[in-house]
């Protein structure tokens, strides 16, 4: 009954999603196909932060660094005049998962507030190593001057076409992410969370699982940064500022964290939200602030967990 | 290179390690006793900054600014110490985090609704304006030494509160066991209200000091607050005496990183090279540094003895 | 004669001014219960975490079937077959009780880098889970979450974890803690049906429960050893009576 409903609700929001590139066409608006698209791929860096933050308790206020290094990746390719798809995606995942190691690597090895803090210093070296690249446009950023090319088929010259492939990228990591979570691996990531040191005293190494999770979630993290740079064709280090690090967070508690699908509603609810207040004063920041504050204090199960109202969400 | 130039550089990385203490001496106090996690201590040292500014320049008087720019961060941190933190001392540090978050987005919004989105002008006051004659040819600006002497000795001044009085007795007793304090029959509810304040102040002070030479700009206290966060996880969450070490560390090593190591590399590859690389690395050098230091005390240099 | 299961030399640990093991030496053969009593303060706990793994100790070595285990990280510890239950309840709250030692079968099942198969589905998993919960009285609850258990269930899912690892040497730190007579008396049952099977270290504030449970006992004062025998043998030692029993045991 349970797996009915989530699975319809997956389903129905799945064909809601699909609708968009057609419904923004009839109403000639194109601008909610990019709007849209931008969300698809903040839901996919949030569902990678809630896959170690809602499961394994880690608190990265990093993961915008994975979303620079993705951005970054196909935009230096560009640069040197390499368009490939298949190699842009290739190091973007190899590069986000190399710095993912590293850092979770010194990170790790810490816990509680010290974790909190070292991811945040570590992105935000990402970020000044970003600025100081003069030859990548330094703080003023580059653009870039073509799509990931995937051959005539999968065309991401055409904004749909680049949508539709930024779906199926979030519902492929949805569904691994499932199937990770239920997995041998998934109960040893959250059974840390649960209680790491009943999790040694039972005979679990668990440095190597939470850094593995670590650099699972940095390299969905840094997809989705290539993705994102694929819709603006433009990168600079802004993307990888500490407060977008923030803005991920937040849609993870926004949507309502340890379920996946959570962090999906957090980010459509968290965008839309900023677009309208944006729409409504140039100040909406002012107004968004206490939001968070009052979401913190007051909603902490998310939208997720107001809907669900079930066990699941509740187990953040 | 000049080892004259290399005191001058060596001072302005001690200038910045006093500034950068001020804001971490706040922010490990506040996490070693009432173990929050606070990111708008950043907006703190912003307020202080913009409001000295302000009431300096339709003043004149820059003691007047002084005050204003305390008395402003200081109210502002008890009206969001009672309004918020009260709701969070017992949250997970998770929570703590997002809605310290919210805040900073409100204060920097704040701040341009008020001042207007571009830059703050901060001037030095005309009697800290000129130079001061440090070695036989070697000036060094007076403003940035009174920052010097002045965050040196208001460390001084926070040591003996901490060590030598009844509060700071209290203020190490907090941070090792609430209850205990709470049945002393002190009101706990006050001692955090005062610490933050104090805290705040701090903030500010360094955020005014700040003002003339860096920029006066909403988000300005972001940069700071991160790298005051390098700063306590090198020296040891709680601990005042490993902020203070480590604020000057962080601050001697990015300044020479900055200063001399575009130079340094330029001997060892080609100039284009190192026009490349010496920035880059500079930039990551303080990183560099924390990750060294992790990997070999997690705890940082200076462990508080409660964990 | 073959080496003691557990064989512990000269170990030392020092907090600062405080010497909580103070030269420690002690045999444990295999097939014995062996119980650690003392006063509160006398290094019990500090024991059981430097057997564990959990502190590192300053002097002295750990010996466990005849390999020495005295840097071990706990995770090896646990795989060679010493285990540990905690004096404060230590299970994974969020999961049900049957997870709980699902997860621990699991963590003596090799590697955990399977990312695919649903673990709940895992009859390899699932199946001795199930039977340890019987052995331990907690069949009818296995679907229940651990956060919910009353507290003697708890108790009984402690031991549960620690059994999953199928373990040669058994730690047990107070296993009665905060238990009614009652939920003792079922405690003190369930140990004698592993005596013999299972070689035990039990530490325990309950002396009926040990003076009936015990082979031998080795009594602990201030991080010292000061007398280690039969139940006899310790109830009739000078030393131990004005140290330590003298008021409990003097009827």
């Amino acid at each position: 009954m349970r797996l009915g409903r989530g699975a319809l609700t997956v389903a129905l929001g799945t064909l809601a999603l699909a609708a968009v590139p057609p419904l923004a066409a009839v109403l000639a608006e194109p601008f909610y196909l990019d709007l849209f698209t931008r969300i698809l791929i903040f839901a996919i860096a949030a569902l990678s932060l809630d896959l170690i933050l809602g499961y394994g308790g880690m608190v990265s206020f990093g993961h915008a660094a994975y979303l620079g290094i993705g951005a970054y990746s196909v935009g230096i390719l560009s640069h040197y005049g390499i368009t490939d798809g298949p190699l842009h995606f290739a190091v973007a995942v190899a590069a986000s998962a190399l710095a993912a190691l590293a850092i979770g690597a010194v990170s790790l090895r810490t816990s509680g507030v010290y974790f909190i803090m070292i991811t945040l210093a570590f992105s935000q070296m990402i970020y000044f190593l970003g600025v100081s690249l003069n030859v990548y446009g330094g703080d003023d950023g580059m653009n870039i001057v073509a799509h990931s090319e995937f051959g005539s088929a999968l065309d991401l010259d055409n904004a749909s076409i680049l949508y539709y492939l930024v779906l199926a990228l979030l519902l492929l990591f949805f569904f691994v992410g499932r199937r990770l979570v239920a997995s041998r691996f998934g109960m040893v990531i959250r059974g840390v969370k649960s209680n790491e040191r009943r999790m040694h005293a039972i005979g679990f190494p668990t440095f190597r699982y939470r850094l593995a999770a670590f650099v699972i979630s940095g390299v969905m993290c840094g997809v989705a940064g290539a993705l994102l740079a694929n819709l603006t064709l433009f990168v600079s280090p802004s993307i990888m500022h500490w407060t977008r690090s923030g803005e991920v967070l937040m849609m993870v508690i926004f949507g309502g964290m340890g379920s996946l699908f959570g962090p999906v509603l957090g980010a459509v609810a968290y965008l839309v939200l900023e677009h309208l207040l944006s729409g409504f004063t140039s100040h909406w920041q002012a107004i968004l602030g206490p939001i968070l504050v009052l979401v913190v204090l007051f909603a902490k199960r998310g939208i997720f967990g107001i809907f669900a109202g079930s066990e699941e969400a509740g187990r953040g | 290179m000049q080892p004259l130039l290399v005191l001058e550089q060596g001072l302005n990385g001690v200038q910045f390690g006093v500034m950068l203490f001020l804001m971490a001496a706040g922010l490990t106090l506040v996490f070693g006793i009432m173990n929050l996690i606070n990111l708008a201590h950043g907006s703190l040292y912003m307020i202080g900054a913009y409001v000295c500014a302000y009431v300096f320049q339709a003043s004149g008087s820059f003691v007047l600014g002084i005050g204003s720019a305390l008395a402003a961060a200081v109210l502002v941190g008890i009206v969001i110490e009672v309004v918020v933190f009260r709701a969070l001392y017992t949250r997970e540090h998770l929570d703590q985090v997002l809605a310290t978050f919210g805040l900073i987005l409100f204060f920097d919004e704040m701040v341009r609704i008020i001042w207007g989105p571009t830059a703050l002008y901060a001037s030095v006051p005309e009697f800290l304006s000129g130079q001061v004659e440090i070695l036989p040819g070697a000036p060094f600006p007076s403003y940035r030494l009174a920052i010097i002497v002045v965050g040196l000795v208001v460390a001084l001044l926070l040591y003996l509160l901490v060590a030598k009085t009844r509060l700071g007795m209290l203020i190490r007793a907090g941070a090792s066991n609430r209850v205990i304090v709470g049945a002393l029959g002190v009101n706990v509810t006050l001692l955090y209200t005062f610490v933050f304040a104090l805290g705040a102040a701090l903030a500010a002070f360094s955020g005014l000091m700040a003002g003339p030479i860096f920029t006066v700009e909403s988000g300005m206290g972001e940069n700071v607050l991160i790298l005051a966060f390098v700063v306590i996880v090198i020296g040891g969450i709680g601990s005042i005496r490993g902020a203070f070490v480590a604020s000057l560390l962080v601050g001697i090593v990015d300044t020479m990183g900055r200063a001399f190591l575009r130079p340094l590399l330029a001997t060892v590859m080609a100039p284009a090279a190192a026009d490349n690389a010496g920035p880059a690395l500079a930039s990551m050098l303080i990183y560099i540094l924390m990750a060294t230091v992790l990997f070999f005390r997690p705890q940082g240099l200076f462990p508080s003895r409660v964990s | 004669m073959a080496e003691a299961l557990l064989a512990i030399e000269g170990l030392v640990k020092r907090f600062g001014g405080l010497t909580a093991t103070d030269q420690v030496s002690l045999e444990v053969p295999a097939g014995e219960l062996h119980a650690v009593i003392g006063p509160n303060g006398a290094g019990k706990t500090t024991l059981i975490a430097q057997l564990a793994g959990e502190l590192m100790p300053d002097g002295g070595a750990i010996r466990f079937a005849g390999e020495n285990v005295t840097r071990l990280p706990t995770y090896k510890r646990v795989r060679r077959g010493l285990a540990r239950s905690f004096q404060i309840t230590s299970v994974f709250r969020e999961f049900t009780t049957l997870d709980n030692v699902a997860l621990a079968v699991q963590a003596q099942a090799g590697h955990s880098f399977r990312f695919w198969r649903p673990a709940r589905a895992e009859a390899a998993l699932r199946e001795p889970a199930r039977a340890i919960l019987e052995q331990v009285g907690l069949g009818a609850r296995a679907d229940v979450p651990a956060a919910i258990l009353a507290h003697g269930e708890k108790r009984a899912l402690e031991i549960a974890l620690a059994l999953a690892g199928r373990p040669r040497l058994l730690m047990l730190d107070e296993p009665m803690a905060g238990m009614g007579p009652e939920d003792s008396a079922r405690m003190v049952r369930f140990l004698s049906t592993l005596r013999g099977k299972l070689t035990i270290l039990l530490i325990e504030h309950d002396m009926d429960a040990v003076f009936a449970l015990a082979d031998r006992i080795t009594v602990l004062v201030y991080g010292r050893a000061i007398a280690t025998g039969t139940p006899q043998a310790i109830r009739s030692n000078a030393e131990v009576r004005q140290a330590y029993l003298g008021e409990e045991t003097a009827p």
